[in-house]
């Protein structure tokens, strides 16, 4: 049974497609089957995320408009080949390319290949969102723990609730435990409390993100926390029951003291 | 409590949850003529069971008032409804 995601947040810039490739490559490094799909139309931007900008020769667009075969349009991963498949999206064109009902064609093919199909939303509420949110199962919002995002987040899981989507999950992402311990940045709960949804996993703010974009190679499953946090969320998208991430770990003072006298304590014998 | 509330809403963290949760408020409460209209049909349909109103001269809209808790503007929903007669089954 295939499971269709929509990765969204309604403002621009908060993460949707880092989690996007982040998720699906996971999802894929567990073994399941996954088509990733950029409905950003206009504003191309997964495939350079999952390094694979040089390899795109159909896109969605050219899909919907029957220029070309699925199969033709998808991208195979690097590292996962078959089992980790891009769909890019048109780069000089509008959203108005395509509606909703040929977003929800499209997505039923991919279902008959796939065991995830995981939709990269574009920012907004306009015909780009209503074309993602069209043919998903569930949802997963982003949001950072600042105002302005989560202000937009609770206006998408509104129009959400609205839809017929089945179930929606939120990401608290760009966490810095720092600053929340001094109070100046919301925590997870005050996030959760406030737009009133399940939470799926928070994502600590860590470079090696931009590391890991810069590079083209999506860091899911690599010893970084990010890395790490993603990982944990897409075993919870699988239905598995894993506690959420301390972001301490290794990386506070505390561990690091500890660490130092381990490692001290070992030399001595 | 006061003094314990002055140095909590300190840092920012606190201000940015409060200063949410006041907007979430107004966001959400900004429903939809038809939204509206539901919700007066309903009032009618409850009211109606113990008492006779006016449906013609029912007057309902969102509008804002002072909370008590004094933190400002707060949406609240006022409704205007002139009542016929009690009815004595009720």
């Amino acid at each position: 049974m295939s499971e269709v995601i929509v990765i969204t947040s309604g403002k621009g810039g908060v993460g949707k497609t880092t989690s996007t490739a982040n998720l699906g490559t996971g999802l894929a490094m567990l073994g399941k089957k996954v088509v990733l799909v950029d409905t950003d139309i206009g504003l191309r931007n997964l495939d350079v995320v999952m390094g694979l900008e040089n390899r795109i020769v159909y896109n969605l667009v050219d899909v919907v408009e029957g220029n070309c075969k699925l199969k033709q349009a998808l991208i195979k991963s690097k590292a996962y080949q078959d089992n980790l498949c891009l769909l890019a999206t048109a780069q000089t064109r509008d959203k108005s390319a395509v509606n909703p009902d040929q977003m929800k064609k499209l997505i039923e093919e991919l279902r008959k290949e796939f065991d995830y199909v995981i939709l990269d939303c574009p920012a907004g509420i306009e015909q780009g969102f209503q074309n993602a949110i069209a043919g998903a199962d569930r949802a997963i919002v982003i949001t950072t723990p600042e105002v302005s995002a989560i202000r937009d987040a609770d206006r998408i899981i509104g129009l959400l609730e609205a839809s017929e989507i089945g179930q929606i999950d939120l990401v608290v992402n760009r966490v810095r435990t720092d600053m929340v311990k001094r109070g100046d940045m919301m925590t997870i709960e005050d996030v959760v409390d406030i737009l009133s949804v399940h939470l799926i996993g928070a994502v600590p703010d860590d470079e090696q993100i931009v590391v890991s974009t810069n590079k083209g190679e999506p860091l899911v499953g690599t010893s970084s926390m990010a890395g790490k946090a993603f990982m944990n969320i897409c075993h919870r998208i699988l239905g598995e029951d894993v506690p959420l991430l301390d972001f301490e770990e290794g990386g506070g003072f505390w561990a690091k003291l500890k660490g130092f006298f381990g490692k001290s304590s070992q030399k001595g014998a | 409590m006061a003094l314990f509330d002055f140095f909590k809403k300190k840092n920012s963290g606190n201000i940015a949850r409060d200063r949410l949760k006041l907007v979430l408020v107004s966001d959400r409460a900004d429903c939809s003529q038809d939204v509206m209209e539901r919700i007066k049909n309903e009032i009618i349909e409850v009211i109606s069971k113990y008492m006779e109103i006016d449906t013609d001269g029912l007057d309902i809209q969102l509008t804002t008032t002072e909370s008590d808790g004094g933190n400002g503007e707060v949406p609240a929903l006022f409704a205007n409804i002139p009542i016929r007669q009690m009815k004595h089954n009720a």
